[in-house]
């Protein structure tokens, strides 16, 4: 069965696929009650983010749109030392999409939701005319703990910076997909609850966390060391990335730096706790290849990012300009 | 010799300004990435010339690529870097919006299989690059040919080295040495330069990619401008740093593949103009295959204040160019050297004020 018109248009259609599909893979107790409004009991502050996912192949190695619409705001929520809670989600259906690959889509992001603790709690599905394609959006609250001040305006000179893995994958997986490229790169999208976890319950001083998503390492390290207006350097041996990412971007002009990742972190700590923090962080799951890869050097009123080659020159890291396109020379 | 002591030579450099030139985007992108600038004496000037086929693609160009990507029942496919160059209508990328149907190659011979498999669609490629993509668009047509497939058609703007180093050499010649492409010479072989090094005496230096190779190429010509000025010792034959791919004479096959599909004409480069028998266009028996690449000389109109042309060539710093900075940058580009993510000045206004 095709999506149509009358899937979003209120009536029994609309029931049919909300009971079928979403009522069915996200069941739980808020959910069921099937009210206007999902009713919440929070404590203290809260972190609240949202996020809307269009990538194409809704289907990639590694992951899918779902996983990626749950990991995306958990992660964002993650970053601020919540504890996510509380997901949304909002589906645009173009007209043509085959039910069962929204079910499948569906059937993941449950999964993935699970997994990471949260409940979705409230979600709207509206139809467009198109060519079958599938958007998601997802919102998300959690719950900051009393004592957890994560801020990207935190950093102070000393401050170390450890990343939780190899850089690309994503950005990398998905490209090929679009150009037909046969290789073994796999996206990297993941929930990274483990890691902060980790961090926390073992009394770590974590000044600031950032995902690496869109625009890449160097933009966030950017967008970091202006908030807190410090300068840093990293190591350009340090950083960590899977030799077939390497060549796959070496062929297309794209510098791992720039590129998107849907499962990786930054986070920054205080010297005397990084080689404590960066074991933990291999602990877990996701970030077996973690490493420290620079630190914050001094204070400046124009925070910049200065790499350190493998030669020993330097070069200053920007922010990604335009869109990371591979280039031909 | 040990990589040290080429840097710690390079590095105590005090002699009169070197002004080396590397024409080949790679290895800009290379000297950038690995941070040679900063190991070496500021009197040793690396300058980025026309080494970017993209950026020095004309506006009428970009114009034909879009008026067929809008065209039914076609395709337009092209290298990424290519999305963003601007036409007088917007770039490739821009038109995405307007329903302009544009696809990334990874290669070009991947096209004759999507054209097979899609009879009722014309794949046109969009052909950018210098000779060492060209063997690539023959061997495609030649692929293409064997098939049967006429469902693919070439929009050309392929370049040519060596009349663009001859163009720098008598446009100015200021230039102390030439830091001479790696991949291109791969298929052109290394003795090509030998005479225009000797016309011009200009040192020329054939390099592989890393950065190692390029430092060592840096290191070799600054030795010999160094001797001919303290000893006026001459030597201008062609050293090859990267003779486990280059070979004297090139790739025969290649050049060959190119001899047979393509033939010289002139061609626009932006910021240049345009250059007599610089660009490869496709022969008249094979015809059927252009896209109409012939006369696409026509360049946007570069503010007067431009002073790209005199960039390229080395002959001004990008922040003494009158447009740079807050009229032209990264984000609104105008000239190619802003354009490209490895022009000048690109490189200039990301580094905060430095190449």
């Amino acid at each position: 069965m095709k999506i149509n018109m009358s899937h979003g248009s209120g009536g029994k259609a609309s029931a049919d696929i909300m009971r079928d599909i979403f009522g069915k893979e996200f069941s739980n107790d808020v959910l069921d009650k099937m009210e206007d409004a999902a009713v919440l009991e929070i404590n203290g502050k809260i972190a609240f983010s949202t996020d809307s996912f269009v990538v194409t192949p809704v289907q990639f190695k590694g992951g899918d749109i779902g996983k990626l619409a749950v990991c995306g705001t958990v992660n964002d929520l993650l970053m601020m030392g919540a504890e996510p809670k509380y997901l949304t989600c909002g589906f645009i259906l173009e007209e043509g999409l085959d039910v069962e690959e929204l079910r499948a889509m569906v059937v993941s992001m449950g999964k993935m939701a699970r997994e990471a603790g949260v409940k979705i709690v409230a979600g709207d599905t509206k139809v467009v005319e198109g060519k079958g394609g599938l958007y998601i959006n997802t919102s998300g609250i959690g719950e900051i703990p009393q004592g957890r001040d994560v801020s990207a305006s935190n950093c102070a000179p000393g401050d170390v910076i450890i990343l939780s893995g190899d850089l690309g994958d994503h950005h990398a997986c998905i490209l090929s997909a679009r150009m037909n490229v046969e290789n073994n790169i796999e996206s990297d999208c993941a929930c990274l609850n483990e890691i902060p976890q980790a961090l926390f319950e073992n009394g770590i001083n974590v000044k600031t966390m950032r995902d690496v998503t869109r625009g890449g390492l160097g933009t966030v390290l950017n967008e970091i060391s202006e908030s807190s207006k410090c300068h840093m350097e990293i190591e350009e041996s340090a950083i960590p990335v899977n030799p077939e990412v390497r060549g796959f971007a070496d062929i297309l002009g794209l510098d791992p730096l720039y590129m998107g990742n849907e499962g990786k972190m930054i986070v920054i700590v205080p010297k005397e706790q990084s080689e404590r923090a960066l074991a933990l962080i291999k602990g877990t799951p996701y970030g077996k290849k973690g490493a420290i890869i620079g630190k914050v050097t001094e204070k400046g009123e124009k925070g910049t990012v200065v790499q350190r080659t493998k030669m020993g020159g330097t070069r200053v890291i920007h922010v990604l300009y335009g869109e990371g396109l591979p280039r031909i020379c | 010799m040990k990589i040290e002591t080429m840097l710690a030579y390079l590095k105590e450099y005090d002699g009169p300004e070197i002004k080396l030139m590397e024409v080949c985007g790679t290895h800009t992108s290379s000297i950038f990435k690995s941070g040679i600038r900063s190991l070496i004496s500021p009197k040793i000037k690396l300058i980025s010339g026309p080494g970017c086929p993209v950026c020095v693609t004309p506006t009428a160009y970009i114009d034909q690529c879009v008026t067929y990507a809008m065209k039914e029942n076609h395709v337009l496919v092209t290298f990424g870097d290519m999305m963003k160059v601007t036409g007088s209508h917007g770039s490739l990328a821009d038109n995405k919006g307007n329903g302009a149907k544009v696809e990334l190659m990874y290669s070009p011979m991947e096209i004759v299989k999507k054209a097979a498999e899609n009879p009722d669609k014309t794949y046109v490629i969009a052909a950018v690059g210098f000779e060492t993509t060209v063997p690539t668009y023959a061997l495609t047509m030649e692929e293409a040919e064997s098939q049967g497939i006429k469902n693919i058609k070439f929009i050309t703007a392929l370049k040519q080295v060596m009349p663009a180093l001859q163009w720098i050499c008598e446009n100015e010649n200021t230039i102390h040495g030439f830091i001479c492409p790696g991949h291109v010479s791969v298929i052109i072989g290394s003795t090509i330069y030998q005479g225009l090094s000797q016309k011009y005496k200009i040192p020329c230096t054939v390099a592989g990619f890393e950065p190692e190779h390029i430092l060592a190429a840096v290191y070799d010509l600054v030795c010999r401008v160094e001797r001919k000025r303290s000893d006026k010792y001459e030597d201008f034959s062609v050293h090859n740093l990267y003779s486990n791919a280059v070979k004297a004479e090139g790739n025969e096959k290649a050049k060959d593949l190119m001899e047979k599909y393509f033939k010289p004409g002139a061609a626009m480069w932006r910021g240049l103009g345009i250059i007599e028998n610089s660009g490869l266009y496709i022969r008249p028996e094979y015809e059927s295959f252009d896209g109409g690449s012939y006369g696409l000389d026509q360049d946007m109109e570069l503010p007067e204040a431009c002073k790209c042309s005199d960039v390229i060539i080395g002959r001004i710093n990008p922040n003494e160019c009158p447009m740079f900075g807050e009229n032209c940058n990264p984000t609104n580009p105008y000239g190619p050297c802003m354009v490209s993510t490895e022009g000048a000045c690109g490189i200039w206004y990301r580094n905060g004020g430095t190449l």
